[in-house]
C-alpha cells in the first residue's frame, strides 16, 4: 500500500493452494465420504514484475500447468491470494473477473487442440473481440485480426484469413494462437509449453516471435515448461516446481550457474545435450514423480534424492521401495526365500512413521530384522537407513520407527530461495528477497 | 568393423494419397552392426518413423516398398507376411513411443509375457517362461512382486521399462526404438536411455534409435544418420558428425537447437518440403545457405568423407560430376515469414 506504484508487481501470488478432491469409490461416494485430495498446487508464492519473464519449470505432475490455470481463473484456488495490479482475484465472481481476463491471456501447448477445426482464422483469432464485446459482428473484426496476423507473421493476411487450422503447419497454428492471445492487447501472457510440440528448428522461430511481441506490446510472461534449455534462454527468473511446490526460485543466471536443490541439479544433469561429449548422465535419480494424492512426508523429493539424510521424511513406503528394488533382478530362489519372510508387503504402502513390517507365515520378527540388517550391509550408503530411529521385534513382525519428518521451507541462500534441509531448516521464507527490488 | 546384422540398401517407401504419391523414404541405405546404436534423427515428416516401420515390415495399408533390407541372409522387403511375423519379436524387436497404447489394459503384465513366449517359443515350460520373464523384468528394475499387476498400476516410466522387457524377452538381435523416451520426463528419460545402453553392452543388441532429439543422439548413439525429406543426407560417427557436420542441413539443424549453451536464436529459413512434390536436385537446396546452381537440378550423390562418414551434398563432391560453372552460388530466394513455421 505504501509502496510507490512503479514497484508494485503486475502479478503477486501468495501461498496459493489448488487442491482437487478425489471422488473415491462408488461406495464411498454413496455414503458421502471423500477420499482425500490431490494437492496440485500446495502453497506457492511468487511475484511477477511488469516486463519480467518468469519460468515455471517442472516435470509432469509438478503442478505447473494447474498453477498457470489457477492464475487465470481457469481452475479454482482452494486458498491463498492472487493479486493482479494489486487487485485480489481469489473469491471474485466470474462476472467481475471478466474485464480483467482481457488483460491476461493464455497460449496452450497443443495448437492443434486449441483451435476449433471448424473455424477459419478470421473467426478464431477475432473470437475474443466478440466474446468481450469489443465488436458485435465477425466482419467488424477484420481490421484488428488483419493487424494481429501481420504482427505474428502470417502474411499475406488475406490468404490466411479464410484458412482453417487443418491447412496450417504446427508453427503457423502456434502463430495464430499468439495472434489470438495478443488481439485484446493484454498485459500478461501465460504460455504453457508453447513450443514443446514443435520441431526443434521451429522452436527458435516461435520463441523469437514471442520476444518480439514482448517488446512491442510490453508483455509480461509466465512461461510454463518442462524444458530447461528454452527456460534458460527465455526467462529472467525461474521457479523450479516439484509436486505442487516451488523448490528453488531465483534469477535464471544464478540458478543455472549454481543450482542448489538436488532436484534442480538432477534436472540439469539429465537434459540431453547435443554439445556433450560425456555420454549419458551416469546416475540419474531413481524412481519417478510420486503420486500427488499421497506425497512423501517431509521433502517430496527425498525418496529419489541422492543427498537425502535422516530428517528428510522417511516412512514405511521407502522401506517397501528398498525391498522391491532389492528383489528386482534377484535370482528366483533367493527372492522366494526372502519374500516368504515378509508378510503382506502392501501393508507398508500406507505411510506410517511407526510401521510394522509383517512377518510371513511361519516366520518371525527377528527373521525380518535379520533381512533388514542384510539389506543395510549390502548398501550401507543408502539414506533410508539413516531415517530409521529404532526397530523392535514384535509378535507379528518388526516395528520400525522413523525419525520425525521436517518440512523444508523456502529460504534464501546466495541470492536464490531454496527449499531443502541441506541449506538449513529454520530460516523464514525468502520474504526479504521478495520484498526487495530485484529489477536490474 | 564387424559384419552388419542389418543392411539396408536403396530402400524406398511410398504411399498414395488423394493428392498423389508420397515418397516418404527415398533410396535410403545404411548398415547396423551388433552392439551398435544408430541414431536416426530428423524433424517430423522427414520419414524416419516410416523408415523404422518399413524395416520391420509394419507399414500401413496402402504403402509400398522396394529395395533390400538384408537380415540373416534374407531380404525382408517383399517377404510373405507369415514369415515376417515369425521374425518380428524373436529376431526384430520394436519399442514405440507411447507404452500405454501398446499394453493390453485388461491383461496382467505376466500374461503379456506368457502370451509372447507361448507364441514364439512354444517349446518352453511354463516355469521356464515365468523365470525368463521375471529375469528380464528384473533387469529393467521391475520387481517380481509386481508381476501380476495390470498396466494401469504402473507409472509411465515403468510401462516403458515393461515394453522394453517385452521386446527383449525373446532376445532379438535388432531392436527398432521409435522415440522411446519422448513421452517421458527428462530424469526418467535418462534412466531409460541408460537401460538401452546396458542392453547393447550386455546382449550385443543392435539398436536403431529413432528420435527428433539431437541431444539424445549425442549422448546415447555411436553413429547418427540425419534424414531430410525422405533421404539420409549425412551419416557417420555421432561425435564426428556433430563436431564437423559435412551437410549444410546437419550444420544448420545443430545451430537451431536450443540447448543449455544457447545464447542467441538461429533457425533454418523456410520449411521442409512437401514429399508429394519435393524440389528437384537436392531437396534441401531452397533453404540451403551454401546452395550452388548444380544443387537445383542434379540429385546429389552419396560421397564418403572418411571411412564411415558419408554425405549427400554437392559441396562434398564428387567434383568431376559438377558441370562447369554450375558450382556458382544459387540465387537465394526470400521466404515469406508465414513459411517460416
Amino acid at each position: 500500500m505504501t509502496q510507490p506504484p512503479a514497484a508494485e508487481p503486475l502479478l503477486e501470488v501468495r501461498d496459493l493452494r489448488t487442491h482437487f478432491s478425489l471422488r473415491g469409490s462408488f461406495g464411498q461416494r454413496l455414503v458421502g465420504r471423500e477420499s482425500g485430495s490431490v494437492k496440485a498446487v500446495d502453497g506457492v508464492s511468487f511475484e511477477l514484475r511488469r516486463g519480467e519473464v518468469l519460468g515455471l519449470v517442472g516435470e509432469s505432475g509438478s503442478g505447473k500447468t494447474t498453477l498457470g490455470r489457477t492464475v487465470l481463473g481457469l481452475a479454482e484456488p482452494t486458498s491463498g491470494s492472487i493479486r493482479f495490479e494489486g487487485q485480489e482475484l481469489v473469491g471474485r465472481r466470474e462476472r467481475e473477473l471478466r474485464p480483467l481476463r482481457k488483460r491476461m491471456q493464455m497460449v496452450f501447448q497443443d495448437p492443434h487442440a486449441s483451435l476449433n477445426p471448424a473455424m477459419d482464422l478470421l473467426t478464431a483469432v477475432g473470437h475474443p473481440l466478440i466474446v468481450h464485446g469489443v465488436v458485435k459482428r465477425v466482419r467488424d473484426t477484420v481490421p484488428m485480426v488483419t493487424n494481429a496476423l501481420e504482427t505474428v507473421g502470417l502474411s499475406p493476411v488475406e490468404q490466411f484469413l479464410p484458412k482453417y487450422p487443418g491447412d496450417l503447419s504446427g508453427g503457423q497454428k502456434q502463430r495464430a494462437m499468439l495472434a489470438r492471445a495478443i488481439i485484446m492487447n493484454p498485459d500478461l501472457l501465460v504460455a504453457d509449453e508453447p513450443v514443446s510440440m514443435l520441431d526443434m528448428s521451429v522452436r527458435a522461430k516461435i520463441l523469437e516471435l514471442m520476444l518480439e511481441l514482448k517488446s512491442e506490446f510490453e508483455l509480461t510472461y509466465l512461461y510454463i515448461t518442462h524444458d530447461l534449455a528454452t527456460a534458460k534462454f527465455f526467462c529472467d527468473t525461474i521457479a523450479i516446481m516439484y509436486l505442487g511446490r516451488i523448490v528453488e526460485y531465483g534469477p535464471t543466471e544464478t540458478i543455472f550457474r549454481d543450482p542448489k536443490h538436488p532436484y534442480t541439479v538432477a534436472l540439469l544433469g539429465a537434459v540431453p545435450d547435443p554439445d556433450s561429449s560425456e555420454g549419458l548422465p551416469t546416475d540419474p535419480p531413481r524412481g519417478e514423480v510420486p503420486d500427488a494424492a499421497e506425497p512423501p512426508l517431509g521433502c517430496s523429493f527425498h525418496p529419489r534424492c541422492p543427498r537425502a539424510f535422516e530428517r528428510c521424511g522417511w516412512d514405511s513406503r521407502d522401506l517397501k521401495d528398498r525391498l522391491e528394488a532389492r528383489w528386482a533382478g534377484m535370482p528366483e530362489s533367493q527372492f522366494e526365500r526372502e519374500r516368504a519372510v515378509i508378510g503382506d508387503i502392501e501393508a507398508l504402502e500406507s505411510p506410517s512413521q511407526a510401521a510394522i513390517i509383517p512377518a510371513g507365515k511361519g516366520h518371525s520378527g527377528s527373521e525380518v530384522s535379520a533381512l533388514l540388517d542384510e539389506m543395510r550391509k549390502a548398501d550401507p550408503a543408502e539414506p533410508t537407513w539413516s531415517g530409521i530411529e529404532s526397530t523392535s521385534v514384535e509378535p507379528g513382525g518388526l516395528r520400525v520407527r522413523f525419525r520425525p519428518p521436517v518440512e523444508p521451507r523456502l529460504g534464501s541462500r546466495d541470492g536464490v530461495d531454496v527449499a531443502c534441509l541441506l541449506y538449513g531448516e529454520s530460516e523464514p521464507p525468502g520474504q526479504d528477497r521478495l520484498d526487495s527490488d530485484r529489477s536490474v | 568393423m564387424s559384419e552388419p546384422v542389418l543392411s539396408v540398401r536403396d530402400l524406398r517407401v511410398w504411399y498414395g494419397t488423394a493428392r498423389g504419391s508420397v515418397r516418404a523414404v527415398d533410396e535410403v541405405s545404411f548398415d547396423l552392426s551388433a552392439g551398435e546404436t544408430l541414431g536416426l534423427v530428423g524433424e517430423s515428416g522427414c520419414g524416419k518413423s516410416t523408415l523404422g516401420r518399413g524395416i520391420v515390415g509394419l507399414l500401413p495399408e496402402g504403402a509400398a516398398a522396394d529395395g533390400t533390407v538384408s537380415f540373416d541372409g534374407r531380404n525382408l522387403v517383399g517377404l510373405p507376411t507369415a514369415e515376417l511375423r515369425d521374425l518380428r519379436g524373436p529376431e526384430l524387436g520394436m519399442i514405440f513411443q507411447e507404452p500405454m497404447t501398446r499394453l493390453d489394459p485388461l491383461m496382467r503384465i505376466e500374461d503379456h509375457f506368457l502370451e509372447m513366449l507361448e507364441t514364439h517359443e512354444p517349446g518352453l515350460s511354463r516355469d521356464e517362461m515365468k523365470r525368463r520373464s521375471m529375469e528380464t523384468l528384473g533387469g529393467m528394475g521391475i520387481p517380481p512382486t509386481r508381476f501380476r499387476h495390470y498396466p494401469h498400476e504402473f507409472s509411465g516410466g515403468m510401462r516403458q521399462r515393461i515394453m522394453i522387457a517385452l521386446a527383449l524377452v525373446l532376445r532379438p538381435k535388432v531392436v527398432v526404438c521409435d522415440e522411446p523416451t519422448t513421452a517421458l520426463d527428462v530424469i526418467v528419460e535418462a534412466q531409460i536411455l541408460g537401460i538401452l545402453q546396458d542392453l547393447k553392452r550386455n546382449f550385443d543388441t543392435a539398436l536403431l534409435l529413432i528420435t527428433h532429439n539431437l541431444g539424445i543422439v549425442a549422448e546415447a548413439c555411436d553413429r547418427v544418420a540425419v534424414m531430410y525429406a525422405g533421404q539420409i543426407v549425412e551419416e557417420g560417427p555421432a561425435r564426428r558428425v556433430f563436431d564437423t557436420p559435412a551437410h549444410p542441413y546437419t550444420r544448420e539443424l545443430l545451430r537451431s537447437i536450443i540447448s543449455l549453451g544457447t545464447e542467441g536464436l538461429q533457425y533454418i529459413p523456410g520449411a521442409p518440403p512437401d514429399l508429394i512434390d519435393p524440389p528437384a536436385g537436392c531437396h534441401f537446396h531452397p533453404r540451403c545457405p551454401d546452395a550452388m546452381r548444380v544443387c537445383a537440378s542434379n540429385d546429389p550423390v552419396a560421397v564418403t568423407k572418411a571411412i564411415d562418414h558419408r554425405v549427400r551434398c554437392w559441396l562434398s563432391g564428387p567434383h568431376n560430376l559438377v558441370p562447369a560453372g554450375e558450382d556458382e552460388p544459387l540465387a537465394t530466394r526470400e521466404f515469406a515469414k508465414a513459411d517460416e513455421a
